[in-house]
């Protein structure tokens, strides 16, 4: 099979190019990280993070044909050739396929990324009803990959500024949360022309999500929740 | 060389490192954690099916039915002061993750939902019990994240994509930290700290069918080998019953515990020969052994007989979107079968790993002493995988991992505070105790010719056939002599890569070094044990021989000695539960 990966290697001092490269392997059944690994047992010096290899660490988020995918979840039968793999888009690039994610995770954790409760604790559990619960349904599930986030030109142009989709998504998920009693400051925190309002609506989040989460409609819904206390 | 300096230090950012890392940074005293992959990539995510309590939710329920059913699972290895321990804190640990957030699916009272799981009883082996808290089937997703959230609330100071080198020690044996390097830059740091915990997880890697992730090569304990202490029950290793056959993923034990069963290639329900009255829900290496069997035989399914049918299609659609959703999603990915409508194809994959660093129920990492049964090496932790405390003795059930992580996480962050109170002076730092964590750095800067892939792949495969379900004394000789050349070969290897950023290819090699030492390790105890118990199973020794090996097993590097310390068979209030056959 052809592949055309993104290489770069800071120590060399040469500019990033993109290497041809033809592999002995049999699609059927494996992944684009089988593909990765196997090229890389042949030259070391092809750097990818990579974990669980089954979907749900959201190590080896990459580009590939042009779309954002997890490389262990992503059939190669799927692709169309040669597979063009390059680092997820718009995050400073370290090495190869590897990105600087600590724009995204600065944002993640500007939401505050828990659950906020003053009261008391009981002795036993906090009782959810099981509707309750169903509403962090697609919420809770996000493995905090990037591909929605780098997917987003939003995200591109104002990293700093705007949340992106993957963080907004985990702001809803507190504050859909029955347990959580922060909305106030959750919506306050987030009722702003960048932080919220840079989202288009444009949907390549939900286009790009490998677990088939929906930021936008979460997005919608702090929206229409802001909406609703305005009037 | 660059050097930082906490009160306290994690080594491991999963479930049992994030659990202790919480506790001390409540406190007073500084904690930071080191983990070579961003916290909520480590292994715990992988977890599915739950987290053991006995809240009687659904069911009337007992820790101490819990604590029964964990020593009988554990073939009667465990100690039972630790399981004790385990069985009775579980209840409020697993309700101070609810008060953290964890999204647990709940039951129509509002109350956390629980599902049958394996080896599970009331009353002391009598009828199944329901006993495991789950978050669909995404558990370990869940606990992680909200650990992680935790931690951030908290400012636990991370050092992510740090990759930790050796221990640093003294003369008196105290542990002052470690040598670590930044996989972005290559730069080594000496992080010094008066106490450090090791929650470096498991080394299923080791296997070349594994459920486990890329990242579980046993790094804490090639660095506690290497400091010349010995580890424990190493040849007791987990296969899981159901993974997908021919990739390893897992298919947790909840879909058994919702009401999906095994057949063979005749259809047939076959665990109700093996185990008569818990059949698909008997203990792991129980139904492992039977699925091996049946492969064995000539019952398996497909093309090369290789694999059975989990079938949980009558289920329903709706009950497995609702709880099972996520090994729906595997199996449709990695199988090519949607299970609402067909089985799923699976076989046991290397799973769990019941040995590894002994310690003591406050998570101090314990060794033999001269007078005495045992003592603390002082500013040594273990908690999680890693650690070996014991409380799933030679065999673990389903859903007591996410509970071991945080019972113990807990226990280990409130005794390292005790101990920083006793000790509140920093000793000092001997000059030459970095060098043995940098020298492992410089060897890697000798060119060779041997290829680290390829050793790996070797090691992999030479364990999945010496060390697998079945083991006879000559199989795993020969496995032994197999590591000698790999050690060889090791010798003569060398990296293409010798770049500082972010090389993988030489975290890879630093890794697989730990590997030969957890696959050393293995072998040369379970050479040791001529007995069956548990998951380790001798074909030339088919029985448990409590006379001879009631008593764990500990190995040390040097010379590849094995001793050996007495079960603790008296729990610490109730009545000792006394080793009898142990039937399903």
């Amino acid at each position: 099979m052809k592949f055309r990966l993104y290489r770069f290697h800071p120590e060399s001092g040469e500019k990033p190019f993109m290497q041809d490269i033809e592999l002995d392997i049999e699609p059927a059944g494996k992944m684009l990280l089988d593909a990765l690994l196997a090229i890389k047992a042949q030259d070391e010096t092809l750097s990818l993070r990579r974990s669980c290899r089954e979907g749900v660490c959201g190590s080896d988020a990459v580009n590939v044909n042009g779309k954002n995918r997890l490389a262990c979840i992503t059939p190669l039968s799927e692709l169309k050739q040669p597979i063009e793999v390059r680092p997820l888009p718009g995050l400073p690039v370290i090495r190869d396929l590897i990105v600087d994610m600590e724009p995204f995770y600065k944002q993640y954790r500007s939401i505050k990324p828990y659950l906020i409760n003053d009261a008391p604790e009981p002795e036993v559990e906090r009782l959810q009803s099981p509707a309750d619960r169903a509403l962090l349904d697609g919420a809770y599930e996000c493995i905090l990959c990037g591909c929605c986030t780098t997917a987003c030109p939003s995200f591109w142009w104002n990293p700093d500024t705007f949340v992106g989709p993957a963080g907004l998504l985990q702001a809803y998920r507190f504050i859909a949360d029955s347990r959580d009693e922060a909305t106030a400051e959750r919506l306050d925190n987030l009722e702003d022309p960048y932080r919220l309002y840079r989202c288009r609506g444009i949907m390549n989040c939900v286009d790009a999500c490998p677990k088939g989460l929906n930021p936008t409609e979460a997005i919608g819904r702090i929206k229409s929740l802001l909406v609703k206390r305005r009037v | 060389m660059n050097r930082r300096r906490f009160d306290a230090l994690i080594i491991g950012g999963g479930g049992a490192g994030l659990r202790a890392a919480l506790q001390l940074a409540r406190s007073d005293f500084t904690v930071a954690v080191v983990s070579k992959v961003f916290p909520t990539r480590s292994h715990t995510v992988s977890a599915q099916g739950g987290i053991t309590a006995a809240l009687a939710n659904v069911d009337d329920d007992r820790w101490e039915w819990h604590m029964y059913d964990t020593i009988k699972g554990g073939d009667w290895l465990g100690d039972q002061d630790a399981i004790e321990f385990m069985c009775r804190e579980a209840a409020s640990a697993v309700y101070e993750l609810e008060h953290m957030g964890l999204p647990f699916s709940r039951l129509d009272n509002g109350k956390i939902y629980q599902r049958p799981f394996g080896g599970q009883s009331k009353n002391f082996g009598g009828e199944q019990a329901t006993r495991t808290c789950a978050a669909a089937d995404r558990t370990g997703h869940a606990l992680l994240h909200t650990l992680y959230q935790q931690n951030i609330k908290n400012r636990t100071q991370f050092f992510d994509e740090y990759f930790a080198l050796d221990l640093l020690r003294d003369a008196e044996g105290y542990c002052l930290g470690v040598t670590a390097m930044s996989i972005e830059t290559g730069e080594p740091i000496v992080i010094e700290a008066r106490t450090t915990l090791l929650a470096t997880g498991g080394a299923g890697r080791v296997f070349w069918n594994s459920s486990n992730a890329m990242i579980n090569t046993g790094d804490g304990l090639g660095m506690v080998l290497r400091a010349g202490l010995p580890l424990q029950d190493m040849e007791f290793w987990q296969f899981h019953p159901t993974g997908i056959a021919g990739v390893g993923c897992l298919i947790t034990e909840g879909v058994r515990g919702e009401g999906g069963y095994l057949l063979n290639k005749h259809g047939e329900r076959f665990m109700e020969r093996y185990a008569p009255h818990a059949r698909d829900l008997a203990g792991r290496d129980v139904v492992a052994r039977a699925i091996a069997i049946e492969i064995a035989d000539g019952r398996g399914c497909g093309p090369r007989g290789d694999f059975v049918e989990l079938k949980l299609d009558h289920l329903g659609e709706a009950l497995i979107a609702d709880k099972l959703p996520g090994i729906r999603e595997l199996s449709i990915r990695f199988a090519g079968v949607d299970p609402v409508r067909a089985p799923i194809p699976v076989a046991p994959t290397a799973h769990y790993m019941m040995g590894g660093i002994p310690t003591n129920l406050h998570g101090q990492v314990v060794i033999p002493a001269r007078f005495g049964p045992e003592e603390p090496v002082p500013g040594l932790y273990a908690v999680g995988e890693c650690a070996c405390v014991s409380v799933h003795g030679a065999n673990r059930l389903g859903g007591n991992s996410l509970l071991d992580l945080i019972v113990f996480g807990r226990a280990a962050g409130l005794h390292m505070q005790e101990y920083l109170r006793d000790n509140p002076y920093p000793r000092p730092l001997p000059e030459s105790a970095a060098e043995p964590g940098l020298a492992r750095l410089a060897r890697w800067e000798i060119p060779g010719s041997e290829r680290v892939a390829a050793i790996s792949d070797d090691l992999r495969r030479m364990m999945q056939a010496h060390a697998g379900v079945f083991r006879t004394d000559a199989v795993l000789r020969e496995g032994l002599a197999q590591l000698d050349q790999l050690e060889q070969r090791l010798q003569h290897a060398g990296l293409q890569d010798r770049s500082r950023v972010f090389n993988t290819a030489r975290i890879e090699a630093l890794e697989l070094e730990n590997l030969l030492d957890v696959a050393r390790a293995t072998l040369v105890s379970a050479i040791n044990r001529t007995e069956s118990r548990g998951a380790h199973t001798r074909d030339d020794f088919p029985q448990r021989d409590d006379a001879h090996w009631l008593k764990h097993t500990l190995y040390s590097r040097a010379a590849d000695q094995v001793d050996t310390k007495p079960v603790r068979l008296k729990p610490l209030t109730v009545e000792s539960i006394k080793p009898k056959e142990r039937v399903y």
